[in-house]
């Protein structure tokens, strides 16, 4: 199973419709595609209302399938019969603003909610919120710091901790930089970055924000009303300004810069993703 | 009323704790001292945490000083007889459009702030019209609120706000939750209200949209860090990084080039400004 062709998340012509058969029935998921091997950070790129949060809710049985089919870890979340509390153990989903969703006084009792759940034995809990909050750069000893003390970076860590201590094999996270300030911004991706390394396991990354995504994807999907419009690895979807921009999507601004030399004449041989490559390009232009 | 020579907002001192039950109040602004003129825009940056949404809360009485004082177009907000004098001044929009939006379509939401105010009949219409074409949304004035886009939203807040008449609009990351056609049309509305006369007030995490107003103001752990235009904001990376933030992308790719390239321009803020340095350099070089 753990072979790197088997996909850990796939797929298969997934529909959605809020409210069906009512006078507000409202599509949106219309047959979407989509799969992730173990070691791949997949981003989903949309609009907002592109229905990127809603497939992501998918992904650890929030919704079950109207139509089509969702395989995760090997289980079907389509199976009327799947226990669902393994499928959301093995997907850890990260949503908006994680942060407003923390609940306990202390902050150490948020990241354990989970693991005292799966009945772990104390130390065995003790030893999932020491992992989960050294891998989000919180001290342990921030576990007895009153959750609202903490900052805004430091709580939607904290909201980070409490899902990777599940030791979930597949996160889904829902745009995981918004809102957040610069220096939080990159500490999370450093995060993600670190998590995802391990090659048993996938990151799922819905944002609109290219950059980020342009950061860490090694393959993106960009969905459009309801439907996978364009799949690739970034540097090729980000080329393709004709589909992102009617769309009301944008480039990093390293791609930016680059297309818009090539618009005027430039010779750039490389697609670009980040500004350190598109320095290097530049430099070329101008024999530095 | 008040002189042309007076400023619009003026700030003196303030200091603001949230108190936190049986624990010490937590302190959030730390003696903050700031005028800010008519007909201004000034962008508010600094990390999470650092009191760019308590400050802004002072400037229509939302939140009044723990101590010090705050006077918007004259009137002290300690004085309560003069609140509603003073969010007539300043109105104020927020960071999640659903939570600012209060009637079923979106002529009616417009239409909540001066109903309130009891304006009549004729000069409710005309409000209401002004705000709607002032943030493009003419055409979806009789469209369920629910069924906009965000970014049509975070508009229709802007419109309910300005529908008040303020001088002052108090802006608070209102584009943080917007995908990059909801920035640019709700950045696009701002643009032509600052334009049209109206002083922007904007805390954001955003350096390129910071870099676009007149004034930066860098808040740090409650108070004023650095203070000025864009270009001198922005000059010092280093003090930007202890504070926890960033240069705009466009600035931290043409200070890389002016390392190995000493004639290259460090202060530009756009992506065209850019451009448009490489094209005169590549001329030059070649």
């Amino acid at each position: 199973m753990n072979t790197a062709s088997t996909p850990i998340v796939e797929v298969r012509g997934l529909w959605h419709t809020y409210l069906a058969g009512t006078p507000l029935e409202t599509p949106s998921l219309r047959g979407v595609d989509l799969c992730a091997l173990r070691g791949e950070t997949v981003g989903i790129i949309g609009p907002t209302g592109s229905g990127k949060s809603t497939l992501l809710q998918h992904l650890n049985g929030l919704w079950r399938p109207q139509r089509g089919e969702v395989h995760v870890c090997g289980l079907s979340v389509n199976d009327p019969a799947i226990d669902l509390r393994v499928i959301r153990q093995q997907v850890g989903l990260v949503f908006q603003n994680p942060e407003d969703q923390l609940f306990e006084r202390y902050a150490g009792d948020d990241v354990a909610f989970g693991p005292r759940n799966l009945k772990l034995g104390r130390e065995e809990v003790r030893e999932r919120v020491r992992e989960a909050m050294e891998q989000c750069g919180l001290p342990f000893s921030f576990k007895d710091r009153l959750t609202l003390e903490l900052s805004q970076g430091e709580r939607r860590r904290l909201a980070l901790a409490g899902v990777l201590a599940q030791r979930p094999q597949v996160l889904a996270l829902d745009e995981p930089t918004a809102g957040l300030d610069p220096q939080g911004r990159l500490e999370l991706l450093r995060i993600l970055r670190q998590w995802g390394k391990d090659g048993d396991r996938a990151i799922i990354l819905a944002s609109h924000n290219m950059e980020d995504l342009a950061e860490l994807a090694t393959r993106v999907y960009v969905l459009v009303a309801g439907q996978v419009v364009l799949e690739g690895p970034p540097e090729q979807v980000f080329e393709r300004t004709d589909v992102l921009v009617p769309a009301g999507l944008s480039v990093p601004p390293a791609v930016e810069v680059i297309q818009e030399l090539r618009r005027r004449g430039f010779t750039v041989p490389h697609a670009v993703l980040t500004p350190a490559q598109a320095i290097r390009q530049i430099e070329a232009i101008l024999h530095a | 009323m008040t002189a042309a020579t007076e400023p619009l907002i003026r700030v003196a001192g303030l200091h603001y704790a949230y108190e936190a039950g049986t624990r010490p109040p937590i302190s959030a602004l730390r003696g903050i001292d700031l005028t800010i003129n008519a007909g201004e825009h000034v962008a508010l940056v600094g990390a999470n945490g650092s009191g760019k949404s308590t400050l802004l809360r002072h400037l229509n009485a939302l939140l009044l000083p723990s101590q010090g004082n705050v006077w918007v177009a004259g009137w002290n907000t300690h004085e309560q007889q003069h609140w509603r004098d003073i969010r007539c001044t300043v109105g104020m929009v927020f960071q999640s459009p659903e939570a600012q939006i209060v009637a079923t379509t979106v002529e009616e939401d417009v239409a909540f702030g001066p109903e309130n105010l009891g304006v009549s009949r004729s000069e409710l219409q005309a409000r209401v019209d002004w705000a709607l074409r002032a943030t493009g949304l003419m055409e979806l004035r009789a469209k369920a609120s629910h069924s906009l886009s965000a970014g049509q939203k975070q508009r229709l807040a802007i419109a309910g706000a300005l529908a008040i008449r303020p001088r002052c609009l108090a802006l608070d990351e209102v584009t943080a939750m917007l995908d990059p056609a909801g920035c640019a049309q709700v950045s696009a509305v701002i643009t032509q209200l600052h334009r049209a006369g109206i002083t922007i007030i904007s805390a954001t995490h955003d350096m390129g949209e910071a870099a676009a107003a007149q004034r930066v103001i860098v808040l740090d752990k409650g108070r004023i860090a650095l203070q000025g235009s864009p270009r001198e904001v922005f000059a010092d990376d280093a003090s930007l990084l202890a504070f926890q933030l960033d240069l705009p992308a466009a600035t931290h790719m043409a200070r890389t080039l002016a390392r190995r390239l000493p004639q290259f321009p460090r202060d530009v803020f756009t992506v065209s400004e850019l451009v448009d340095a490489i094209v005169v350099h590549a001329g030059v070089t070649s």
